[in-house]
């Protein structure tokens, strides 16, 4: 193999597991630390910085980075970074004086954004403080968007969209056009504005296509419309009796608010198999906590009703099938169809991507699925000037992918604004700083903790279960979130190795308590893998290679289960090892040379 | 030197052995000795070998004297029975333990001041007696708890870190040891764990007195240009006689090698040590050619490795003196206590 290039922004990021599956890149161990020490403002800012809505997403976020977490491959599971996250955000204080100034001088560049979800309001948060005047369309009265209108009350309080939108929102730079929505992107060009952004969200839920379904229309309801109007207040109640279809986190939501309005027997069915359900495992389990069947295996075939007056529905029995490719087909097996009894029907199939407003001569080209043909890194369109982000980009997704678009589009725009080629993506800053502090100290706690993942504290379900705005998590307090935070591995203080100073004395090797480092003649990578002190079957993770040691062997550091622990670099006698703090952050819109910030 | 202790966890994939131990159950606490010891090594390639034969900790005996080398028993095989004696003592100690009991596995681990200095007469006794245990010296050639003087094993012309220099003739531990008649001599080198795990593995399994020089460069004092126990400089002159492959009794043999190319000695115990030769005219069963090896090989100026001598059949203490197989504190009193016909036997054939 070849020695690894550790220049490479690359090669480190990818050993922060959280980090390099967090779409936005969160530093996550940079603020656990500072969580850690009681910096919950300085952590709540880290996270501000690179995902936008720090209390939003430490309530909601659908975390590929716990997932990802390297603590899970050493013990049973990740280290609860979501919900670490919502502790900055609870304690962080007033933070408003660390908010980035937004010029009085504006550069004179007019910004549209179509939508007020969190893609759209990343790219205000990013460009509003280099002098862009941006205007935030939206047909809703508040802004937040998929945010406010359909997760529920129980898992994110109001108080927390308004404080993380106001930050945006209220502190100059932005033009806020409420209660005005966008019907031609044509109109909206002829205003002059120098860049478009659609974050106009997946909005049409998918209908149900069974006999039945418009004879009995007044009792079944599309799951994200629904879930706006009881987040709005107009729904307040719901049938005794509740079938739920689709195996999404809309279905989750949909299930336990109905459990909150009235809903006895709350049921929800899915066509799928349980574990190929869409909706996140803890969703799924939150779910079923609060006494709500999942159903698997049954396809919708008819909706049942007495003149209009829905009394239940029939389901076809199916099974699995998988071809020779492993594409999956569900084929009825035979048996009888099933029948359920309910009052209401809410339906949370999936969505779909509608824009009704964009002329289809406007210059946006779409696919055949009725998506913009987009760049994927730039998120521009097939016209230069309109961009893409969160939902309308490239279907639902989720809130951090949305930011994460945000962020991208707003490199674009910036960009283009500088008459630069929007292809060509800026670089991410890294830092890469030593934390030796003496012979056996260091600059982080290299101490490794062995307590098994804090549970977060819920509210009673018997009290839950009686107010659909009571909040279900009450979110770890500052002790039990101290000794989560010391299960954090800090997987970006990085082994840093330099051959020249090695004298192979072994006690690396000896010392390291996951069997990560092998001295060893090089090979190809697929062979070498196999002869190391621990094979090294986890191909996902990279090993860490180095030669131009005397005996002309090759080091190398499996990176799978390393616990970043410096005792390698303790016991090292040359200094040949170095624990190494690696700082990614991805790039954003920097200021103009002639704009001083 | 780590303040903290080895984090408990561990590789996901780590095996266990025939017990159902892990190699980490086998550790001890954490090293207090210089970053880089030569002796950490050894102590892993220890730990290593105690897991490979599926030895149970509780029933070995580590005994050591005084020094770096002494300390270690600490840092290996903590469920282990210990004890650290005084000064060059260690010999005498492990011979009365045997004796008491001969059902524990023994490992004396000494330094070369505590075995070629202070207690260099309880070394050669050791081995003279045959006491079965495995005899491993950490061989750094230097006093590293008092700042680096040369010890008895410093080469002749070997340079100290403040730049004296070496008159004295240096001990050759493992030459003496082939002399004295200990039955299993062998050397190595604590950078080359492929080399001392077997070893150590068939030194434990051998039922005699087996006597291992592990050369363990001394990083803070004796691992610079002008040292002759530095890591380059053994491992410029490292010259194995072998590389040898430990097959326990009931493990299938497989590999063939052609004649000529392995040498196979079958240990009392029914294991295997199988040598891959890279000295073709030595014999490791034969003593006067293992002592010729060594000879030759230091006039060449190397250091002689591997396996330089075993005794397939060895006999111990315990035979020579015709003692009850059953250790000390197992006996009742009826075998404590014969009697007086018992005692009037004894008497009588003394007249």
């Amino acid at each position: 193999m070849k020695p690894t290039d550790i220049a490479s922004p690359e090669y480190f990021h990818k050993v922060v597991d959280c980090q390099w599956a967090c779409p936005a890149h969160t530093p996550v161990p940079e603020y656990i630390r500072m969580i850690a020490a009681g910096r919950y403002a300085d952590a709540y800012m880290v996270n501000w910085h690179s995902n936008v809505f720090p209390g939003i997403l430490g309530r909601t976020c659908d975390r590929p980075c716990e997932p990802a977490c390297r603590r899970g491959r050493v013990e049973e599971e990740p280290v609860a970074i979501c919900r670490l996250k919502r502790v900055a955000a609870d304690n962080k204080g007033d933070v408003s004086g660390r908010m980035p100034v937004i010029p009085e001088a504006r550069n004179g560049r007019r910004i549209a954004c179509v939508g007020a979800g969190p893609a759209s309001l990343t790219v205000a948060r990013d460009l509003a403080p280099l002098g862009y005047e941006i205007h935030i369309f939206d047909g809703e009265a508040k802004a937040g968007g998929f945010i406010r209108q359909q997760i529920p009350r129980f898992r994110l309080p109001e108080e927390v969209i308004d404080e993380e939108c106001g930050y945006i929102l209220d502190r100059g730079g932005v033009v806020s056009h409420m209660n005005r929505r966008v019907d031609s992107l044509k109109a909206l060009l002829a205003e002059g504005y120098d860049a478009v952004f659609v974050g106009s969200g997946a909005p049409r839920g998918r209908e149900l296509d069974v006999p039945g379904r418009k004879e009995a229309a007044a009792n079944i309801h599309l799951g994200i419309d629904w879930l706006a109007s009881v987040s709005f207040g107009h729904v307040s109640s719901v049938g005794r009796r509740v079938i739920v279809l689709g195996g999404g986190n809309t279905a989750m939501d949909c299930c336990r608010s109905a459990r909150r309005l009235g809903g006895e027997e709350v049921k929800v069915v899915v066509r799928s198999g349980f574990e190929e359900m869409k909706a996140s495992p803890w969703e799924k389990e939150d779910a079923m906590n609060e006494g709500i069947p999942i159903l698997n295996f049954l396809v919708p075939k008819q909706v049942l009703h007495d003149n209009g007056r829905l009394t239940g529905m029939v389901f076809e029995k199916v099974a699995a099938q998988y071809d020779d490719k492993g594409r999956r087909s569900l084929l009825p097996t035979g048996e009888p169809d099933v029948t359920i009894d309910c009052d209401t029907v809410l339906v949370a199939i999936g969505q779909e991507n509608a824009f009704p407003w964009i002329e289809r001569d406007a210059g946006v080209e779409f696919d055949r699925w009725g998506l913009p043909k987009l760049d994927e890194a730039s998120l521009q369109s097939t016209h230069p000037q309109v961009f893409f982000g969160g939902d309308a980009a490239f279907g639902p997704k989720n809130i951090i992918w949305a930011v994460a678009h945000g962020h991208q589009a707003a490199v674009s725009i910036d960009l283009l604004c500088k008459g630069e080629d929007v292809t060509r993506r800026p670089p991410p800053e890294t830092h890469l700083a030593s934390q030796k502090m003496g012979i056996h100290e260091w600059a982080y706690d290299n101490e490794v903790s062995l307590d098994l993942r804090f549970k977060v504290p819920h509210l009673p379900a018997d009290k839950a279960l009686r107010d659909i705005a009571a909040e279900v998590e009450l979110g770890f307090d500052r002790e039990m979130a101290y000794h989560e935070t010391q299960r954090c591995l800090n997987c970006d203080v990085q082994t840093v190795f330099t051959a020249k100073l090695c004298i192979e004395c072994d006690a690396c090797v000896d010392i390291c308590p996951t069997d990560c480092i092998t001295f060893t003649e090089n090979g190809e990578e697929e062979e070498l893998r196999t002869r190391l002190k621990a094979p090294a079957v986890n191909t996902y993770q990279d090993l860490y290679v180095q030669d131009g040691l005397k005996t002309g062997r090759v080091m190398v550091k499996d990176e799978d289960v390393c616990l970043h622990c410096g005792m390698c670099a303790e016991r090292c006698p040359t200094g040949a090892w170095d624990m190494q703090k690696f700082l990614l952050e991805t790039a954003k819109p920097k200021a103009h040379a002639c704009h001083s910030r | 030197m780590s303040y903290l202790p080895k984090p408990k966890l561990h590789h996901p994939k780590l095996p266990t052995n025939a017990i159902g131990l892990t190699r980490r159950d086998y550790e001890g606490a954490i090293s207090t000795l210089c970053a880089g010891c030569g002796h950490d090594s050894i102590s892993a390639a220890i730990i290593q070998a105690c897991f490979n034969l599926s030895l149970p900790p509780h029933r070995i005996a580590k005994l050591s004297g005084i020094g770096c080398s002494s300390k270690t028993p600490t840092y290996f095989l903590g469920a282990a029975h210990g004890f650290n004696s005084v000064h060059g003592r260690m010999p005498s100690v492990l011979t009365g333990a045997y004796l008491a009991n001969r059902e524990l596995i023994y490992l004396g681990v000494s330094g070369d001041g505590d075995s070629a200095s202070i207690g260099f007469g309880q070394f050669a006794h050791s081995i003279r007696r045959g006491v079965n245990m495995t005899y491993i010296v950490e061989n750094n050639g230097v006093y590293g708890l008092t700042k680096g003087q040369f010890s008895a094993t410093s080469d002749l012309g070997s340079v100290a870190k403040k730049g004296a220099v070496n008159t004295d003739q240096p001990i050759d531990l493992a030459a003496i040891a082939v002399q004295l008649g200990a039955t299993f001599v062998a050397r190595s080198f604590s950078g080359d764990k492929e080399q001392l795990v077997p070893l150590i593995e068939a030194a434990l399994l051998h039922e005699g007195a087996a006597f291992l020089d592990v050369i363990s460069p001394c990083v803070a004092f004796n691992n610079h240009p002008g040292s002759t126990k530095s890591y380059d400089y053994v491992r410029e002159h490292n010259d194995a006689l072998n590389r040898l492959d430990v097959m326990l009794p009931r493990q299938e043999i497989t590999a063939s090698y052609a004649p000529g190319e392995v040498t196979e000695v079958t240990q009392h115990d029914g294991s295997v040590l199988r040598l891959r030769k890279l000295h073709a005219d030595h014999d490791p069963t034969d003593r006067a050619s293992a002592m010729h090896q060594i000879m030759e090989r230091k006039a060449a100026g190397e250091i002689l490795t591997g396996l330089i001598y075993v005794d397939p059949n060895p006999t111990a203490l315990h035979e020579h003196l015709g003692t009850i197989p059953a250790p000390l504190n197992a006996l009742g009193d009826a075998e404590l206590c014969p009697g007086v016909e018992a005692l009037d036997r004894i008497n009588a054939s003394l007249r």
